[in-house]
Protein backbone atom coordinates (compact mmCIF):
# COMPACT_ATOMS: atom_id res chain seq x y z
CA UNK A 1 0.00 0.00 0.00
CA UNK A 2 0.99 3.75 -0.68
CA UNK A 3 2.04 5.60 2.06
CA UNK A 4 -0.48 8.35 1.42
CA UNK A 5 -3.68 5.69 0.67
CA UNK A 6 -2.48 4.50 4.20
CA UNK A 7 -3.05 7.36 5.77
CA UNK A 8 -7.10 7.33 4.39
CA UNK A 9 -7.24 4.18 4.97
CA UNK A 10 -5.92 4.36 8.53
CA UNK A 11 -8.08 7.39 8.92
CA UNK A 12 -11.42 5.23 8.41
CA UNK A 13 -10.13 2.31 10.43
CA UNK A 14 -9.42 4.83 13.64
CA UNK A 15 -13.49 5.77 13.57
CA UNK A 16 -12.61 9.57 12.28
CA UNK A 17 -15.70 11.67 11.47
CA UNK A 18 -14.45 13.84 9.20
CA UNK A 19 -11.89 15.15 6.77
CA UNK A 20 -11.61 18.29 4.75
CA UNK A 21 -9.00 18.63 2.55
CA UNK A 22 -7.91 20.54 -0.45
CA UNK A 23 -5.28 18.34 -3.22
CA UNK A 24 -1.82 19.16 -3.63
CA UNK A 25 0.88 16.73 -4.81
CA UNK A 26 2.90 14.73 -3.40
CA UNK A 27 -0.45 13.99 -1.02
CA UNK A 28 -3.59 14.16 -3.53
CA UNK A 29 -4.02 10.19 -2.81
CA UNK A 30 -5.17 10.54 0.57
CA UNK A 31 -8.84 12.82 -0.89
CA UNK A 32 -8.34 10.02 -3.74
CA UNK A 33 -8.20 7.21 -1.69
CA UNK A 34 -11.05 8.51 0.45
CA UNK A 35 -13.24 9.38 -2.27
CA UNK A 36 -12.95 6.30 -3.72
CA UNK A 37 -13.55 4.22 -0.16
CA UNK A 38 -16.62 6.46 0.53
CA UNK A 39 -16.52 6.07 3.91
CA UNK A 40 -19.58 7.91 4.01
CA UNK A 41 -21.73 5.27 3.48
CA UNK A 42 -19.80 2.72 5.71
CA UNK A 43 -18.86 4.30 8.47
CA UNK A 44 -20.29 7.70 8.30
CA UNK A 45 -17.51 9.78 8.08
CA UNK A 46 -17.34 13.00 6.07
CA UNK A 47 -15.37 13.68 3.26
CA UNK A 48 -15.26 17.11 1.95
CA UNK A 49 -13.23 18.82 -0.65
CA UNK A 50 -12.87 22.82 0.80
CA UNK A 51 -12.45 25.42 -1.37
CA UNK A 52 -8.96 25.83 -0.12
CA UNK A 53 -6.78 24.84 2.47
CA UNK A 54 -7.76 28.01 4.34
CA UNK A 55 -11.69 26.49 4.35
CA UNK A 56 -10.27 23.14 5.09
CA UNK A 57 -8.42 24.11 8.11
CA UNK A 58 -11.16 26.09 9.10
CA UNK A 59 -14.01 23.25 8.80
CA UNK A 60 -11.14 21.00 11.16
CA UNK A 61 -11.27 23.97 13.92
CA UNK A 62 -14.83 23.80 13.80
CA UNK A 63 -14.66 19.93 13.94
CA UNK A 64 -12.52 19.98 16.52
CA UNK A 65 -14.28 22.36 18.68
CA UNK A 66 -17.23 19.92 18.81
CA UNK A 67 -15.46 17.16 20.24
CA UNK A 68 -15.31 15.55 16.78
CA UNK A 69 -12.06 13.29 15.67
CA UNK A 70 -11.35 15.20 12.79
CA UNK A 71 -8.13 15.32 10.11
CA UNK A 72 -6.97 17.44 6.94
CA UNK A 73 -4.14 16.40 5.04
CA UNK A 74 -1.43 18.52 2.59
CA UNK A 75 1.71 19.39 1.68
CA UNK A 76 3.94 22.79 1.79
CA UNK A 77 2.51 25.26 0.64
CA UNK A 78 -0.89 24.64 1.76
CA UNK A 79 0.29 23.92 5.21
CA UNK A 80 1.50 27.58 5.13
CA UNK A 81 -2.11 28.81 4.42
CA UNK A 82 -3.05 26.85 7.22
CA UNK A 83 -1.06 28.55 9.83
CA UNK A 84 -3.59 30.58 11.23
CA UNK A 85 -5.74 27.53 12.24
CA UNK A 86 -3.19 26.05 13.74
CA UNK A 87 -2.45 29.04 16.08
CA UNK A 88 -6.24 29.22 16.86
CA UNK A 89 -6.75 25.39 17.60
CA UNK A 90 -3.73 25.46 19.98
CA UNK A 91 -5.09 28.52 21.57
CA UNK A 92 -8.26 26.74 22.22
CA UNK A 93 -7.03 23.66 23.02
CA UNK A 94 -8.70 21.35 20.61
CA UNK A 95 -7.47 18.01 19.39
CA UNK A 96 -7.03 17.95 15.69
CA UNK A 97 -4.98 15.40 13.20
CA UNK A 98 -3.20 17.91 10.85
CA UNK A 99 -0.51 15.71 7.80
CA UNK A 100 1.90 17.51 5.74
CA UNK A 101 3.65 15.89 3.11
CA UNK A 102 6.43 17.87 2.28
CA UNK A 103 7.62 18.63 -1.22
CA UNK A 104 10.87 21.19 -2.41
CA UNK A 105 10.05 24.97 -1.20
CA UNK A 106 10.36 27.82 -0.75
CA UNK A 107 6.85 29.02 -2.62
CA UNK A 108 5.19 26.70 -4.39
CA UNK A 109 8.24 24.79 -5.18
CA UNK A 110 8.95 21.75 -6.72
CA UNK A 111 6.53 18.67 -6.34
CA UNK A 112 9.41 16.08 -5.16
CA UNK A 113 10.60 15.25 -1.54
CA UNK A 114 11.91 17.62 1.07
CA UNK A 115 11.70 18.41 4.85
CA UNK A 116 11.90 21.97 4.93
CA UNK A 117 9.34 23.04 6.71
CA UNK A 118 10.61 21.36 10.13
CA UNK A 119 11.12 24.56 11.68
CA UNK A 120 7.51 25.87 10.65
CA UNK A 121 6.11 22.67 12.15
CA UNK A 122 8.06 22.43 15.12
CA UNK A 123 9.00 25.63 16.05
CA UNK A 124 5.41 27.46 15.72
CA UNK A 125 4.57 27.96 11.99
CA UNK A 126 1.59 30.16 13.37
CA UNK A 127 1.85 32.77 15.67
CA UNK A 128 1.94 32.68 19.59
CA UNK A 129 3.84 30.20 22.09
CA UNK A 130 2.26 27.14 20.67
CA UNK A 131 3.45 23.68 20.14
CA UNK A 132 1.81 20.67 18.30
CA UNK A 133 3.16 17.14 18.74
CA UNK A 134 5.26 16.34 15.74
CA UNK A 135 5.37 12.70 14.17
CA UNK A 136 7.97 11.85 11.61
CA UNK A 137 6.91 8.33 9.96
CA UNK A 138 10.00 6.60 7.65
CA UNK A 139 7.94 3.52 6.40
CA UNK A 140 4.39 2.91 5.29
CA UNK A 141 3.50 1.12 8.47
CA UNK A 142 4.45 4.15 10.50
CA UNK A 143 1.89 6.41 8.08
CA UNK A 144 -0.31 3.61 9.38
CA UNK A 145 0.66 3.87 13.35
CA UNK A 146 1.34 7.55 13.53
CA UNK A 147 -2.65 8.29 12.47
CA UNK A 148 -3.95 6.19 15.48
CA UNK A 149 -0.57 7.56 17.93
CA UNK A 150 -1.64 11.17 16.51
CA UNK A 151 -5.16 11.37 17.77
CA UNK A 152 -4.84 9.57 20.91
CA UNK A 153 -2.37 12.23 22.21
CA UNK A 154 -4.05 14.95 20.50
CA UNK A 155 -7.53 13.86 22.25
CA UNK A 156 -5.23 12.93 25.75
CA UNK A 157 -3.66 16.41 26.41
CA UNK A 158 -6.59 18.93 24.17
CA UNK A 159 -3.85 19.55 21.51
CA UNK A 160 -2.98 19.52 17.73
CA UNK A 161 -1.14 16.35 17.03
CA UNK A 162 0.99 16.37 13.28
CA UNK A 163 2.45 14.10 10.92
CA UNK A 164 5.20 15.42 9.35
CA UNK A 165 6.09 13.26 6.19
CA UNK A 166 8.18 13.81 3.10
CA UNK A 167 7.12 12.96 -0.27
CA UNK A 168 9.05 9.63 -0.28
CA UNK A 169 7.19 8.13 2.21
CA UNK A 170 3.85 9.59 0.48
CA UNK A 171 4.72 8.29 -2.75
CA UNK A 172 6.30 4.48 -1.69
CA UNK A 173 4.20 1.37 -1.31
CA UNK A 174 5.33 -1.30 1.46
CA UNK A 175 3.88 -3.83 3.11
CA UNK A 176 1.69 -2.53 6.33
CA UNK A 177 -0.98 -4.38 8.90
CA UNK A 178 -3.71 -2.39 9.59
CA UNK A 179 -5.86 -1.68 12.36
CA UNK A 180 -9.47 -3.04 13.22
CA UNK A 181 -12.16 -1.03 11.94
CA UNK A 182 -13.42 0.75 14.70
CA UNK A 183 -16.83 2.42 15.14
CA UNK A 184 -17.07 6.38 15.30
CA UNK A 185 -17.58 7.52 18.66
CA UNK A 186 -20.88 8.30 19.80
CA UNK A 187 -22.26 11.77 20.97
CA UNK A 188 -22.55 10.27 24.73
CA UNK A 189 -19.00 9.08 24.10
CA UNK A 190 -17.80 12.61 23.20
CA UNK A 191 -19.72 14.08 25.78
CA UNK A 192 -18.01 12.18 28.33
CA UNK A 193 -14.24 11.94 26.45
CA UNK A 194 -14.23 15.90 25.66
CA UNK A 195 -16.83 17.58 28.48
CA UNK A 196 -15.01 20.92 27.46
CA UNK A 197 -16.60 20.38 23.41
CA UNK A 198 -19.36 22.22 22.28
CA UNK A 199 -22.21 19.32 21.83
CA UNK A 200 -25.44 21.31 22.65
CA UNK A 201 -27.12 21.52 26.13
CA UNK A 202 -29.26 18.81 26.31
CA UNK A 203 -29.03 19.16 30.28
CA UNK A 204 -28.29 22.48 30.94
CA UNK A 205 -25.00 22.09 31.83
CA UNK A 206 -23.08 25.36 32.01
CA UNK A 207 -22.16 27.10 28.62
CA UNK A 208 -19.04 25.36 26.74
CA UNK A 209 -17.51 28.62 24.94
CA UNK A 210 -14.56 27.86 22.47
CA UNK A 211 -12.39 30.22 21.65
CA UNK A 212 -9.04 32.04 20.82
CA UNK A 213 -10.37 35.42 21.98
CA UNK A 214 -9.38 36.97 25.48
CA UNK A 215 -9.18 40.48 25.84
CA UNK A 216 -8.11 40.24 29.52
CA UNK A 217 -4.49 40.33 29.60
CA UNK A 218 -3.76 38.31 33.16
CA UNK A 219 -6.81 35.59 31.57
CA UNK A 220 -4.25 35.13 28.53
CA UNK A 221 -1.11 34.90 30.73
CA UNK A 222 -2.66 32.12 33.07
CA UNK A 223 -3.86 30.66 29.90
CA UNK A 224 -0.39 30.61 28.40
CA UNK A 225 0.98 28.95 31.53
CA UNK A 226 -1.59 26.24 31.78
CA UNK A 227 -0.32 25.85 27.67
CA UNK A 228 3.20 25.69 29.04
CA UNK A 229 2.39 23.06 31.79
CA UNK A 230 0.89 20.78 28.85
CA UNK A 231 3.81 21.10 26.78
CA UNK A 232 6.09 20.63 29.92
CA UNK A 233 3.88 17.67 30.55
CA UNK A 234 4.47 16.38 26.82
CA UNK A 235 7.98 16.61 26.47
CA UNK A 236 8.54 14.41 29.80
CA UNK A 237 5.92 11.53 28.88
CA UNK A 238 6.17 11.76 24.92
CA UNK A 239 9.47 11.90 23.69
CA UNK A 240 9.73 9.15 20.54
CA UNK A 241 13.17 7.94 18.90
CA UNK A 242 14.75 4.74 17.21
CA UNK A 243 18.18 3.67 17.82
CA UNK A 244 20.11 1.70 15.92
CA UNK A 245 23.93 0.35 16.49
CA UNK A 246 24.30 3.26 19.22
CA UNK A 247 25.39 1.29 21.61
CA UNK A 248 29.17 0.78 20.39
CA UNK A 249 29.26 3.53 17.86
CA UNK A 250 32.35 6.27 16.96
CA UNK A 251 30.00 8.19 14.75
CA UNK A 252 26.43 8.97 14.97
CA UNK A 253 24.37 10.03 11.97
CA UNK A 254 20.67 11.67 13.26
CA UNK A 255 18.41 11.78 10.58
CA UNK A 256 13.94 11.80 10.13
CA UNK A 257 11.53 10.30 7.95
CA UNK A 258 12.99 9.03 4.26
CA UNK A 259 16.78 10.13 5.31
CA UNK A 260 16.63 8.02 8.08
CA UNK A 261 15.93 4.85 6.37
CA UNK A 262 18.51 5.99 3.16
CA UNK A 263 20.90 6.79 6.47
CA UNK A 264 20.25 3.63 7.50
CA UNK A 265 21.66 1.77 4.03
CA UNK A 266 24.69 4.15 4.53
CA UNK A 267 25.25 2.84 7.83
CA UNK A 268 24.91 -0.76 6.74
CA UNK A 269 27.89 0.43 4.02
CA UNK A 270 29.75 2.41 6.51
CA UNK A 271 29.84 -0.86 8.98
CA UNK A 272 31.13 -3.12 6.12
CA UNK A 273 33.96 -0.82 5.70
CA UNK A 274 34.86 -1.01 9.26
CA UNK A 275 33.62 2.11 10.46
CA UNK A 276 31.12 2.02 13.46
CA UNK A 277 28.49 4.19 12.82
CA UNK A 278 25.08 4.27 14.68
CA UNK A 279 21.63 5.63 14.22
CA UNK A 280 19.35 7.93 16.07
CA UNK A 281 16.22 8.46 14.32
CA UNK A 282 14.39 11.14 16.09
CA UNK A 283 10.52 9.59 15.91
CA UNK A 284 8.71 13.24 17.30
CA UNK A 285 10.35 15.78 16.49
CA UNK A 286 8.75 18.25 19.10
CA UNK A 287 9.11 17.10 21.57
CA UNK A 288 12.58 16.55 20.90
CA UNK A 289 14.08 13.39 22.06
CA UNK A 290 16.70 15.36 23.95
CA UNK A 291 17.60 12.57 25.95
CA UNK A 292 17.46 9.84 23.78
CA UNK A 293 20.00 12.10 21.77
CA UNK A 294 22.46 12.91 24.30
CA UNK A 295 22.40 9.05 25.41
CA UNK A 296 23.35 8.18 22.22
CA UNK A 297 26.24 10.49 21.41
CA UNK A 298 27.68 9.95 24.76
CA UNK A 299 31.05 8.31 23.56
CA UNK A 300 31.06 9.25 19.48
CA UNK A 301 33.41 11.44 17.66
CA UNK A 302 31.21 13.36 15.65
CA UNK A 303 27.44 13.65 14.68
CA UNK A 304 26.36 14.02 10.80
CA UNK A 305 22.34 15.36 10.76
CA UNK A 306 21.47 14.11 7.18
CA UNK A 307 18.09 16.35 6.31
CA UNK A 308 16.10 17.06 3.03
CA UNK A 309 16.88 20.83 3.87
CA UNK A 310 19.35 23.05 4.71
CA UNK A 311 19.91 22.47 8.37
CA UNK A 312 17.21 23.06 10.60
CA UNK A 313 16.65 19.97 12.91
CA UNK A 314 20.43 20.17 13.37
CA UNK A 315 20.23 22.95 15.72
CA UNK A 316 18.00 20.72 18.25
CA UNK A 317 20.87 18.16 17.71
CA UNK A 318 23.33 20.73 19.11
CA UNK A 319 20.93 21.98 21.75
CA UNK A 320 20.40 18.34 22.97
CA UNK A 321 24.00 17.90 23.17
CA UNK A 322 25.04 21.83 24.32
CA UNK A 323 27.66 21.65 21.45
CA UNK A 324 29.87 19.16 23.25
CA UNK A 325 30.83 17.29 19.80
CA UNK A 326 31.63 18.23 16.28
CA UNK A 327 27.85 18.54 14.48
CA UNK A 328 27.98 18.56 10.71
CA UNK A 329 25.54 18.81 8.07
CA UNK A 330 24.51 16.82 4.58
CA UNK A 331 21.40 17.16 3.04
CA UNK A 332 19.64 17.53 -0.77
CA UNK A 333 17.50 20.40 -1.55
CA UNK A 334 14.62 21.76 -3.27
CA UNK A 335 12.82 18.49 -3.60
CA UNK A 336 16.07 16.09 -4.29
CA UNK A 337 16.98 13.03 -2.45
CA UNK A 338 20.63 11.67 -1.43
CA UNK A 339 21.58 8.20 -2.28
CA UNK A 340 22.86 5.52 0.37
CA UNK A 341 26.48 6.71 -1.48
CA UNK A 342 26.10 10.40 -0.93
CA UNK A 343 25.58 10.03 2.85
CA UNK A 344 28.30 7.51 3.10
CA UNK A 345 30.54 10.32 1.12
CA UNK A 346 29.73 13.22 3.25
CA UNK A 347 30.93 10.87 6.24
CA UNK A 348 34.26 10.21 5.09
CA UNK A 349 34.39 13.81 4.04
CA UNK A 350 33.47 15.35 7.35
CA UNK A 351 34.49 12.97 9.82
CA UNK A 352 35.91 9.62 8.71
CA UNK A 353 38.96 10.68 6.53
CA UNK A 354 40.05 13.58 8.44
CA UNK B 1 17.64 -13.33 0.49
CA UNK B 2 17.80 -9.82 -0.44
CA UNK B 3 16.97 -8.43 -4.34
CA UNK B 4 17.37 -4.63 -5.43
CA UNK B 5 15.73 -3.83 -9.15
CA UNK B 6 15.53 -0.90 -10.95
CA UNK B 7 12.81 -1.34 -13.50
CA UNK B 8 13.13 2.05 -16.28
CA UNK B 9 11.23 2.90 -19.30
CA UNK B 10 8.97 5.50 -21.04
CA UNK B 11 5.93 6.19 -19.52
CA UNK B 12 2.84 3.67 -20.78
CA UNK B 13 5.14 1.03 -20.52
CA UNK B 14 3.79 -0.09 -17.68
CA UNK B 15 6.89 -0.14 -15.73
CA UNK B 16 5.28 1.21 -12.34
CA UNK B 17 2.75 -1.38 -12.97
CA UNK B 18 4.75 -3.99 -13.41
CA UNK B 19 6.97 -3.13 -10.46
CA UNK B 20 3.63 -3.38 -8.60
CA UNK B 21 3.03 -6.54 -9.50
CA UNK B 22 6.83 -7.80 -8.80
CA UNK B 23 5.83 -6.21 -5.02
CA UNK B 24 2.49 -7.67 -4.45
CA UNK B 25 4.19 -11.65 -5.24
CA UNK B 26 6.99 -10.91 -3.12
CA UNK B 27 3.77 -9.97 -0.44
CA UNK B 28 2.61 -13.12 -1.18
CA UNK B 29 5.94 -15.24 -0.13
CA UNK B 30 5.97 -13.33 3.02
CA UNK B 31 8.79 -10.87 1.64
CA UNK B 32 9.43 -7.40 2.67
CA UNK B 33 8.71 -5.05 0.02
CA UNK B 34 9.16 -1.35 -1.13
CA UNK B 35 8.10 0.17 -4.01
CA UNK B 36 9.45 3.63 -4.99
CA UNK B 37 8.36 5.32 -8.03
CA UNK B 38 9.86 8.08 -9.75
CA UNK B 39 6.78 10.63 -9.51
CA UNK B 40 6.00 13.82 -11.59
CA UNK B 41 5.07 15.64 -14.39
CA UNK B 42 8.25 13.23 -16.15
CA UNK B 43 5.70 10.05 -16.29
CA UNK B 44 3.73 11.40 -18.62
CA UNK B 45 5.26 10.73 -21.87
CA UNK B 46 8.63 10.81 -20.69
CA UNK B 47 10.90 8.86 -18.56
CA UNK B 48 9.50 6.37 -15.61
CA UNK B 49 11.14 4.14 -13.17
CA UNK B 50 10.91 2.49 -10.58
CA UNK B 51 12.89 0.88 -7.78
CA UNK B 52 11.31 -2.54 -6.56
CA UNK B 53 13.00 -4.40 -2.96
CA UNK B 54 12.16 -7.89 -1.95
CA UNK B 55 14.39 -9.29 1.57
CA UNK B 56 13.62 -11.50 3.74
CA UNK B 57 14.72 -8.70 6.10
CA UNK B 58 13.93 -5.14 6.86
CA UNK B 59 14.68 -3.01 4.43
CA UNK B 60 16.38 0.12 5.24
CA UNK B 61 16.63 2.23 1.64
CA UNK B 62 13.92 2.34 -0.43
CA UNK B 63 16.27 4.65 -3.10
CA UNK B 64 19.50 3.16 -3.78
CA UNK B 65 22.78 3.56 -6.21
CA UNK B 66 23.51 0.43 -7.25
CA UNK B 67 21.43 -2.53 -8.07
CA UNK B 68 21.39 -6.33 -8.26
CA UNK B 69 18.81 -6.61 -11.76
CA UNK B 70 18.21 -3.85 -13.88
CA UNK B 71 15.82 -3.46 -16.21
CA UNK B 72 15.79 -0.91 -19.15
CA UNK B 73 13.48 -0.66 -21.84
CA UNK B 74 14.50 2.34 -24.20
CA UNK B 75 17.79 3.98 -25.25
CA UNK B 76 17.79 6.72 -22.20
CA UNK B 77 17.09 4.42 -19.15
CA UNK B 78 20.27 1.97 -20.91
CA UNK B 79 22.25 5.50 -20.92
CA UNK B 80 21.42 6.15 -17.38
CA UNK B 81 21.59 2.84 -15.68
CA UNK B 82 24.01 0.52 -17.40
CA UNK B 83 27.09 1.60 -14.90
CA UNK B 84 24.34 1.18 -11.99
CA UNK B 85 24.09 -2.12 -11.83
CA UNK B 86 26.46 -4.16 -9.64
CA UNK B 87 29.35 -5.86 -11.01
CA UNK B 88 27.90 -9.74 -11.32
CA UNK B 89 24.77 -8.81 -11.08
CA UNK B 90 21.96 -8.45 -14.01
CA UNK B 91 20.68 -6.48 -17.29
CA UNK B 92 18.13 -7.36 -19.05
CA UNK B 93 17.05 -5.29 -22.15
CA UNK B 94 14.77 -4.60 -24.63
CA UNK B 95 16.14 -4.43 -28.25
CA UNK B 96 13.72 -2.39 -29.64
CA UNK B 97 14.73 1.48 -30.49
CA UNK B 98 18.24 0.66 -29.15
CA UNK B 99 20.79 1.73 -31.25
CA UNK B 100 23.99 1.52 -28.95
CA UNK B 101 23.91 -1.82 -26.96
CA UNK B 102 25.37 -2.36 -23.80
CA UNK B 103 29.39 -3.11 -23.62
CA UNK B 104 30.12 -4.19 -19.88
CA UNK B 105 31.22 -7.70 -19.15
CA UNK B 106 31.65 -7.77 -15.51
CA UNK B 107 27.48 -7.98 -15.70
CA UNK B 108 25.18 -11.01 -17.26
CA UNK B 109 23.28 -8.99 -19.73
CA UNK B 110 20.22 -10.20 -21.88
CA UNK B 111 18.53 -8.96 -24.88
CA UNK B 112 14.87 -9.61 -24.78
CA UNK B 113 12.72 -8.88 -27.80
CA UNK B 114 9.70 -8.22 -25.72
CA UNK B 115 8.17 -5.30 -28.07
CA UNK B 116 8.55 -7.67 -31.17
CA UNK B 117 6.21 -10.34 -28.94
CA UNK B 118 3.66 -8.41 -28.29
CA UNK B 119 3.38 -7.94 -32.13
CA UNK B 120 3.01 -11.57 -31.92
CA UNK B 121 0.76 -12.00 -29.42
CA UNK B 122 -1.60 -8.83 -31.35
CA UNK B 123 -1.68 -7.25 -27.72
CA UNK B 124 0.85 -4.17 -27.04
CA UNK B 125 -0.85 -4.08 -23.36
CA UNK B 126 0.82 -7.20 -22.78
CA UNK B 127 4.61 -6.18 -22.78
CA UNK B 128 5.53 -5.34 -19.17
CA UNK B 129 3.92 -9.06 -18.51
CA UNK B 130 5.97 -10.39 -20.73
CA UNK B 131 9.25 -8.24 -19.64
CA UNK B 132 8.30 -9.50 -16.26
CA UNK B 133 8.06 -13.52 -17.14
CA UNK B 134 11.24 -12.69 -18.62
CA UNK B 135 12.93 -11.54 -15.74
CA UNK B 136 11.61 -14.04 -13.91
CA UNK B 137 12.69 -16.66 -16.27
CA UNK B 138 16.50 -15.17 -15.35
CA UNK B 139 15.74 -14.34 -11.63
CA UNK B 140 12.94 -16.85 -10.08
CA UNK B 141 12.98 -14.59 -7.29
CA UNK B 142 9.26 -15.54 -6.80
CA UNK B 143 6.73 -18.29 -8.11
CA UNK B 144 4.54 -18.13 -11.29
CA UNK B 145 1.74 -18.42 -8.90
CA UNK B 146 2.30 -15.97 -6.74
CA UNK B 147 2.80 -13.57 -9.57
CA UNK B 148 -0.40 -14.79 -10.71
CA UNK B 149 -1.95 -14.20 -7.05
CA UNK B 150 -0.63 -10.57 -7.27
CA UNK B 151 -1.91 -9.51 -10.12
CA UNK B 152 -4.99 -10.45 -9.05
CA UNK B 153 -4.58 -8.68 -6.28
CA UNK B 154 -3.22 -5.78 -8.39
CA UNK B 155 -5.82 -5.52 -10.47
CA UNK B 156 -9.88 -4.40 -9.52
CA UNK B 157 -12.30 -7.11 -10.16
CA UNK B 158 -13.44 -5.82 -13.61
CA UNK B 159 -10.35 -6.93 -15.02
CA UNK B 160 -9.66 -10.38 -14.13
CA UNK B 161 -11.08 -11.47 -17.21
CA UNK B 162 -7.73 -10.78 -18.83
CA UNK B 163 -5.84 -12.44 -15.42
CA UNK B 164 -5.42 -15.49 -18.38
CA UNK B 165 -4.04 -13.50 -21.10
CA UNK B 166 -1.66 -12.13 -18.77
CA UNK B 167 -0.54 -15.74 -17.48
CA UNK B 168 0.11 -16.12 -21.00
CA UNK B 169 2.51 -13.42 -21.84
CA UNK B 170 4.25 -14.07 -18.84
CA UNK B 171 4.95 -17.66 -20.42
CA UNK B 172 5.67 -15.53 -23.42
CA UNK B 173 8.21 -13.78 -21.94
CA UNK B 174 9.57 -17.14 -20.10
CA UNK B 175 10.22 -18.61 -23.78
CA UNK B 176 12.33 -15.42 -25.09
CA UNK B 177 14.89 -16.02 -22.93
CA UNK B 178 17.75 -17.81 -24.68
CA UNK B 179 20.98 -18.99 -22.53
Amino acid sequence: MKGNEALAVAAIRYGADAYFGYPITPQSEVLETLEALKPWETTGMVVLQAESEVAAVNMVYAGAACGKTVLTSTSSPGFSLMQEGMSYMAASEVPALMINVMRGGPGLGTIHPSQADYFQACKGGGHGDYHAIVLAPSSVQEMVDFVALGWDLAFKYRCVSMILADGVVGQMMEKVVLPEQRPRRTEEEIRKLCPWAVTGRKDMRPRNVITSLELDDDIMEANNHRFQATYREIEKNETRCELINTEDCDYLIVAFGSPARISMKAMEMAREQGYKVGLARPITLWPFPVNQIREAAKNVKGILCVELATGQMIEDVKLAIECSKPVEHFGRLGGNVPAPDEILNALHEKFLDK
Amino acid sequence: MKEEIIIAGFGGQGVLSMGKILAYSGLMEEKEVTWMPSYGPEQRGGTANVTVILSDERISSPILNTYDTVVVLNQQSLDRFESKVKPGGVLIYDSYGIHNPPTRDDIRVYRIDATEATFELKNSKSYNMIVLGALLKIKPMVTLENVLRGLKKSLPERHWHLLPMNEKALQKGMSLVKD
